[in-house]
């Protein structure tokens, strides 16, 4: 499987990423440097196909455990004031960020 | 020997019989801290004040008498990685530069409470993601041993500062290899513990399934006493194990005799490596073990799983940087979208974000089952063969790396090239097993790293064949002379 500057694309818009731009050819460069990249890694990872792993179970973790449940207890270990201390734009509880919503009449 | 060159337990003896004090040490530390960070940029951030009023309590708490803590006044460094309140925890990354964290984390709270003073945080790769320490935000950390050639990573400041001289022990961790593999490379010694047996609370993740928080020490008997600080069940960590914590300092001298299996896919490529490791098993056949050899086929196909799980992994962990509620965010946003994307791609680094491009692919639709989870399946089969190997032998050993360390700029043009240099040690990631690199020789005085590797929570066992080696060799107490 390889990937080609359309999956790139697709890929980058999933993971919320963008090359930056610094003329139209740079951008270009470093895309198919991305690309051929990736594929390298790729190539890498389907040597997993050496193997037959159809009769195995999938295993997402190297212990046999279940998620752990606390007691439905206020334990106050969340101080809102104190962690917001280190967002880069808040008011009264709210993290702040552009406007997510348009108004009406916004085209 | 150098004060600052004594290990962990060593020093605790002459603070104990006041030979030197806590103030005494740590300004010794901060002194070549000052005198050498410039040129081997171990640190990103030094609390040299903070470190001395730490340092002035516990010659305090020692001159009252009584029972102390076990690490009374001994200065560490911690790997940039874990939160420290009211410190700068960056992971190396521009993404955290300015990120200081509002709480501890588990390990630095343990570690605190056992009186260790805390030098400052170490230069890592970025996120963790990396194993030469060329992929920083703040630079690379060259190695001790010759400043042309890398400290290995991702825990390259902690291992280069420890091996130069800079702190008594540090704190690492291991996703892949990168507490084993830069202490091979630097000449110190490594414990990866089983995986839940430290709690990875406030230990910023990259792989969950795969971090393991771990600890580099100057000599096995060290990395006991870190072990017994840090280890136990942590409630906040879901993935804690609940068992009991052996007694590590009390079995370092009861080592049975016991089986080894020397790994053959573990040595073919390191010719001066298998050498090292042929004279270990020598002084182990003699100290009453045997030897046997064993072929795991299967753990070559590690790195394959690995890259897969763990880009998943971080893609997923790391979907949280988006300048939301901490870390960076891009000047002018024209809208939420643009803020996230441009949040994100200003500030991560290529290595990450090639990582999470990964992780994001074998994770989309029509390609998770081909890759994802036939990576889970793959994840099994390795288990399943270390599980079979340890019916036959009660430790496996091989090189820790394929070789030693390359010199910076070598291997940053390939990133498969790069990820090779993980091929021995990824294997215990993924079956959480308890491993340790130990020094084991040298090739043109370049260290050489030996990789034990043990059953789940077989830590004691490994660490007191560990010390019985460390008895019975000196590499562990060469040091490099700083340019």
């Amino acid at each position: 499987m390889k990937v080609d500057l359309t999956a790139l694309d697709k890929l980058m818009r999933l993971a919320r990423l963008s090359l930056p731009v610094s003329g139209e050819n740079a951008g270009k460069r470093n895309k198919d440097r991305l690309v051929a990249d990736l594929n390298e890694v790729l190539a890498l990872i389907e040597q997993m196909n050496s193997v037959d792993t159809k009769k195995i179970s999938p295993m997402a973790h190297p212990l046999d455990i279940v998620q752990p449940l606390r007691g439905d207890q206020d334990d106050r270990s969340i101080d809102r004031a104190r962690f917001q201390e280190e967002a880069p734009d808040s008011r009264e509880g709210f993290y702040l960020v552009p406007r997510v919503i348009e108004k009406d009449g916004d085209g | 020997m150098d004060i600052a060159q004594r290990g962990l337990s060593e020093l605790r003896r002459d603070l104990d019989l006041v030979k030197i004090s806590s103030v005494e040490l740590t300004e010794e530390f901060i002194a070549r801290i000052h005198k050498y960070n410039k040129r081997y940029n171990c640190f990103i951030s030094v609390r040299a004040e903070e470190a001395r009023a730490d340092a002035q309590k516990a010659d305090e708490l020692r001159a009252k008498g009584g029972e102390l803590p076990a690490l009374c006044g001994i200065p560490i460094a911690h790997k940039d990685l874990f939160c420290m309140r009211g410190v700068r925890t960056t992971c190396a990354s521009r993404m955290l530069e300015n990120y200081v964290a509002p709480y501890d984390a588990t390990v630095v709270e343990r570690l605190r409470a056992r009186g260790a003073v805390v030098l400052g945080k170490t230069n890592m790769d970025e996120f963790a993601m990396g194993s030469s320490n060329e992929n920083s935000a703040f630079g690379a950390v060259p190695n001790p041993w010759d400043a042309e050639r890398v400290a290995g990573g991702s825990s390259g400041g902690s291992a280069s500062a420890l091996a130069a001289g800079f702190c008594a022990a540090a704190t690492a961790t291991d996703t892949g290899g990168s507490a084993r593999q830069p202490a091979s490379l630097c000449g110190v010694t490594a414990l990866k513990p089983s995986y839940g047996r430290v709690s990875r609370y406030g230990m910023i993740a990259f792989a969950s399934s795969l971090d393991h928080a771990s600890v580099l020490t100057r000599n096995a008997e060290d990395a006991a006493w870190m072990l017994g600080a840090v280890a136990g069940h942590d409630a906040r960590d879901s993935t804690s194990v609940d068992a009991p914590v052996d007694d590590y300092l009390s079995a370092l001298d009861e080592t049975p005799k016991l089986c080894l299996g020397v790994v053959d896919d573990w040595l073919d490529t390191n010719r001066a490596g298998a050498q090292a490791v042929e004279q270990a098993l020598a002084v182990f056949e003699r100290l009453g073990h045997t030897v046997r050899r064993v072929r795991l086929p299967r753990m070559g196909l590690g790195i394959s799983a690995y890259y897969v799980l763990a880009s998943a992994e971080c893609a997923s962990n790391l979907a949280r940087y988006d300048g939301v509620r901490y870390g960076y965010r891009c000047e002018n946003p024209k809208s939420v979208e643009d803020m996230i994307v441009r949040s994100r791609s200003e500030s991560l680094g290529s290595e990450v974000q090639r990582r999470i491009l990964i992780g994001t692919f074998v994770l989309s639709a029509g390609y998770y089952d081909a890759y994802y989870v036939r990576a889970q399946r793959l994840r099994r089969l390795i288990c399943e063969e270390f599980k079979r190997a340890f019916e036959e032998v009660d430790i496996l050993i091989g090189s820790t790396t394929m070789g030693t360390a390359f010199k910076l700029g070598e291997k940053t043009g390939s990133p498969v090239e790069m990820y090779r240099e993980d091929l021995y040690t990824i294997p215990a990631n993924l079956a959480g097993l308890p491993a340790m690199s130990v020094p084991v020789g040298a090739s043109e005085n370049l260290p050489l790293g030996m990789h034990l590797v043990a059953p789940y929570l077989a830590e004691a066992t490994l660490l007191s064949l560990a010390h019985q080696f460390q008895k019975n060799s000196d590499w562990h107490t060469r040091v490099p002379v700083l340019a």
